[in-house]
């Protein structure tokens, strides 16, 4: 088979250069993924407050920890994307915007407003609580 | 032209025997979605470091009662559709691909119930 030995291959993913749709593609399954265990302490947080004062204590402790507010800004950021992208992917079921420019830009879109309002509502909810 | 019979045609529902079913139902849970994931966020915002008597307090009204369940709801069902597309791309072993849906979809329910359950106990119980 030496005549097929040369022939190109599909995009290997380690030294190509992922082109944003690409990457806002896979996020939009990983932050689905994440979402997905987020939803789980979501629902063990509704439990543990039905259950009581205690309960919902040590409930509000993992969450107030270190690890347990990076991991809700962690969500709070996948939410963020998931929804923004979500947008995205009904303006083109809509038939909208898939010009290789537009999808570059709506991406960018995307990528940036996540970030904003996730650093927004997380500034909000420390001037909540009263410590900024 | 084609190899598909005129009925099969008319009928439009592909090689998967559902049509668009599937797309269509995320579609309607993610635009169900689009303003009860904002208005579960500006919520936790507000309720940051809140305690258990304020919490709860929140969850008692009935228009926050009633939009936690259709949060969790629209959530557990947006999701398991999303795994179901995933495990299908990406689990090549037939059973195991049945076992991992199956499993979600079970869990979903469950999760679901147990959610709706713990609001109404605080909506209701006091």
């Amino acid at each position: 088979m030496a005549s097929t030995d040369n022939r190109p291959l599909s995009p290997h993913l380690q030294i190509y250069r992922w082109p944003l749709s690409m990457l806002t593609s896979i996020l939009n399954r990983v932050t689905g993924v994440g979402l997905t265990v987020g939803t789980l302490v979501l629902i063990y947080w509704l439990i543990a407050a039905a259950a009581g004062p205690e309960s919902f204590a040590t409930a509000q402790a993992l969450l107030g920890s270190w690890v347990g507010r990076l991991l809700l800004f962690g969500w709070t950021w996948a939410l963020f994307f998931h929804l923004c992208n979500g947008i995205r992917h009904m303006a083109w079921d809509a038939g909208w915007g898939f010009e290789i420019p537009t999808i570059d830009a709506t991406g960018w879109i995307v990528v940036l407003a996540s970030i904003v309002l996730t650093v927004t509502a997380w500034v909000l909810g420390y001037a909540a609580m009263g410590v900024l | 032209m084609g190899l598909r019979t005129p009925l099969s045609r008319a009928r439009g529902l592909g090689s998967a025997k559902d049509g668009t079913h599937h797309w269509w139902i995320q579609r309607i849970t993610a635009i169900a979605l689009v303003p009860l994931s904002l208005w579960f966020v500006a919520s936790m915002v507000g309720l940051a470091g809140a305690d258990h008597a304020a919490v709860t307090a929140w969850l008692a009204h009935p228009a926050v009662a009633v939009l936690m369940v259709l949060l969790v709801a629209a959530t557990l069902h947006h999701a398991q559709l999303g795994l179901q597309t995933m495990y299908e791309d990406y689990i090549h072993l037939h059973w195991l691909k049945i076992v991992a849906d199956l499993t979600t979809k079970m869990a979903s329910l469950a999760l679901g119930v147990a959610a709706a359950f713990a609001v109404l106990k605080i909506a209701l119980g006091g």
